[in-house]
């Protein structure tokens, strides 16, 4: 049998996410197809054909898949089920918007976050907010795991798969995207970034942010990231929160600014090579988490660091 | 009075009677340091102080919302698991849902089990909307709302920051990577919320005290027929690898030195 990868993307570009995705799904040990779906996206099924390791892309294109609707893409993968007895998808919300009610309709059990592949039939991941790691073993022969893409190295470019048309049919999808508000930025995307800047409720404002945190991120190439208090009083975007219900990241560097490092926040980032924390409470548990912290008031310290980062 | 009051509301004087439907999970209290069984067989819940799901208590507060718009006739909640699940039953019913549903089961319970439970249940009830958690905070599954909406062939909303109910339709504004998204469900549908959906209402003390004489109906799960087997084995349950605690650096000149070391020339 085979695996099958769901492509990260936007329909013009392949998310990186996906090399990763395809490296855990090739740890599963037999051929790796990739399903591409989307509309008029055949540029990301050309990269993704392009990934090392993949024998065939599937590409299924609709008006209905532009934003991958769960209830749509769980249609398309219905339709190829019966040639895989793996599915895997990157642990983003599309891959856990659709991945369930995959399993579902297939009556097989789903196993989420997936961090390492012991064998083909049992997994390591996280639970309890990364308080504990849970070793599973399935028992049925279907395969179906959601995988936090920050635990596997990238496959790197050098295929050349076939790319091969389905005709998606999408005859009694209910639900319909009305619109999607997708925000567009410079920086590097916060998933895959190798450098995070990440602020939290002491930042107390939007401009805060902005005056502090940007030039920060820009002397160091990072992507921008946040606490849950802090998108909670609107500092920042929801898509910016790292932690246990946002953003999973594993950067080499995470520098937490004013951010005290709850359990739910550390899930999140726990796993970056080297943490940073500033925070004026010298007991502050991000301190626990950290390679090295810096006591001291952040509005002081972070313009200060902007201009000792300028320097040769 | 409450009688009343359902029958002035917009969608029963179009003869509509909406049933929402919130799951609601009994876990460990989010506050609580969780410890691991010393035989590595799971998390110690021996001691542990247990509470509603805090995404639940969101699905309900929206649910019941919703009904004080005047888009729903009544709030029922459901909870799968052992005896103890009532205790926390008793949150939604303060809270304001009008009855609640224990749905007994002794084993473990696994999301796909819970999802087919929880569609005799939806459907039992002819529930117009079901409102839930989008994810439990313990097992992290994150599974069992899309899997009830496949089992039903209902279009499903997860991640949702905003719900509004628009005639026969409900109109889910959804936290997505790189931003946000509105989709349209005809009901019957499937939503799961997410944190900043609302921040849910405290029970009064009153409330609490109603809540007591609040119908909570006790079923099991055999009752449902459905196929609760355990598919996956547990094999262990483990701390995660601690690091070695890290170091304080005394200036910001010798903070910034790390850094420069650390991201390298480019
Ligand atoms: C179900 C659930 C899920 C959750 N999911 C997440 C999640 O995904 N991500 C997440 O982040 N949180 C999450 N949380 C919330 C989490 O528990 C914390 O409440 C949150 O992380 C706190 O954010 P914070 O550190 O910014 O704020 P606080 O805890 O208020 O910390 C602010 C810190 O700033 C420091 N400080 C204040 N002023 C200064 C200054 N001038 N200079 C330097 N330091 C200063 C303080 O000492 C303090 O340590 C979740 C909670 C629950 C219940
Ligand atoms: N045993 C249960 N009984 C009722 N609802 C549940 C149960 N387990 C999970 N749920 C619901 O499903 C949501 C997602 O759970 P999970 O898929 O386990 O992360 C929770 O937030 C609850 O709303």
């Amino acid at each position: 049998m085979a695996t099958l990868v769901l492509v990260e993307h936007d329909n013009t570009e392949l998310n990186p996410m996906t090399n990763r995705a395809v490296a855990a799904a090739a740890a599963l040990g037999q051929p790796v197809d990739c399903l591409v779906s989307g509309v008029d996206c055949r540029i990301v099924a050309e990269q993704a054909s392009r990934l090392h390791g993949v024998r065939t892309v599937l590409l299924a294109s609709a008006e209905g898949l532009r934003h991958g609707p769960a209830e749509a893409v769980a249609r398309v993968v219905m339709t190829v089920a019966e040639k895989y007895d793996a599915i895997v998808a990157p642990a983003s919300t599309g891959g856990k918007d659709s991945l369930p009610r995959v399993a579902a309709l297939l009556d097989v059990t789903h196993v989420s976050n997936v961090t390492k592949i012991i064998d083909p039939w049992t997994f390591e991941h996280p639970i309890v907010a990364g308080n504990a790691i849970e070793v599973v073993r399935t028992t049925q022969a279907i395969r179906i795991l959601t995988v936090r893409t920050s635990a596997f190295e990238p496959v790197q470019g050098g295929g050349d798969a076939t790319i091969v048309e389905i005709t998606p049919d999408l005859a009694g999808v209910k639900g319909v995207v009305v619109s999607a508000n997708t925000v567009v930025s410079d920086r590097p995307e916060l998933s895959g970034a190798r450098v995070v800047v990440s602020g939290g409720r002491a930042l107390a404002s939007r401009e805060n942010f902005e005056r502090l945190l940007h030039p920060l991120a820009d002397a160091l190439g990072a992507a921008l990231g946040a606490s849950r208090a802090a998108v909670d009083a609107g500092f920042a975007p929801g898509d910016w929160q790292v932690g246990q219900t946002g953003k999973i990241v594993a950067p080499e560097v995470y520098i937490a600014i004013g951010i005290s490092g709850a359990v739910q926040h550390l899930a999140g980032m726990k796993d970056a090579k080297l943490i940073i924390a500033i925070n004026k409470d010298a007991d502050a548990p991000i301190f626990d988490a950290a390679d090295y912290g810096l006591v001291g008031d952040l509005f002081e310290i972070v313009p200060q660091l902007v201009s000792e980062l300028a320097l040769p | 009075m409450r009688r009343e009051l359902v029958f002035a509301v917009p969608v029963a004087a179009q003869g509509m009677v909406m049933r929402i439907l919130v799951p609601v999970k009994r876990v460990v209290d989010v506050n609580v340091r969780v410890r691991i069984r010393p035989d590595n067989a799971g998390v110690d819940l021996a001691a542990a102080k247990m509470a509603l799901n805090p995404f639940d208590e969101i699905a309900l507060e929206e649910a019941l919302r919703l009904k004080e718009q005047g888009h729903a006739s009544e709030v029922v909640a459901v909870s799968a698991g052992a005896k103890p699940t009532q205790d926390v039953l008793r949150t939604p019913l303060a809270m304001g849902a009008d009855r609640a549903i224990h749905v007994d089961v002794a084993g473990s319970l696994e999301p796909l089990g819970v999802a087919k439970l929880l569609r005799s249940v939806a459907l039992e009830e002819d529930a117009s909307l079901v409102i839930m958690g989008k994810q439990s905070v313990d097992d992290e599954a994150g599974q069992v709302g899309q899997m009830l909406a496949a089992l039903l062939d209902w279009p499903q909303a997860t991640f949702a920051c905003g719900v509004a109910v628009e005639g026969t339709a409900v109109v889910v504004t959804r936290e997505v990577d790189g931003g946000t998204q509105v989709v349209k469900l005809p009901l019957p549908a499937v939503v799961t919320a997410d944190l900043r959906l609302n921040e849910p209402r405290y029970a009064s003390l009153p409330n609490i005290m109603r809540a007591k004489s609040k119908p909570l109906a006790i079923r099991p799960a055999s009752a449902f027929n459905v196929d609760l087997t355990p598919r996956l084995a547990v094999l262990e349950v483990r701390e995660p690898a601690g690091r070695p605690r890290g170091r304080v650096v005394e200036s910001v000149g010798e903070l910034a030195g790390i850094l420069k070391r650390a991201i390298g020339p480019n």
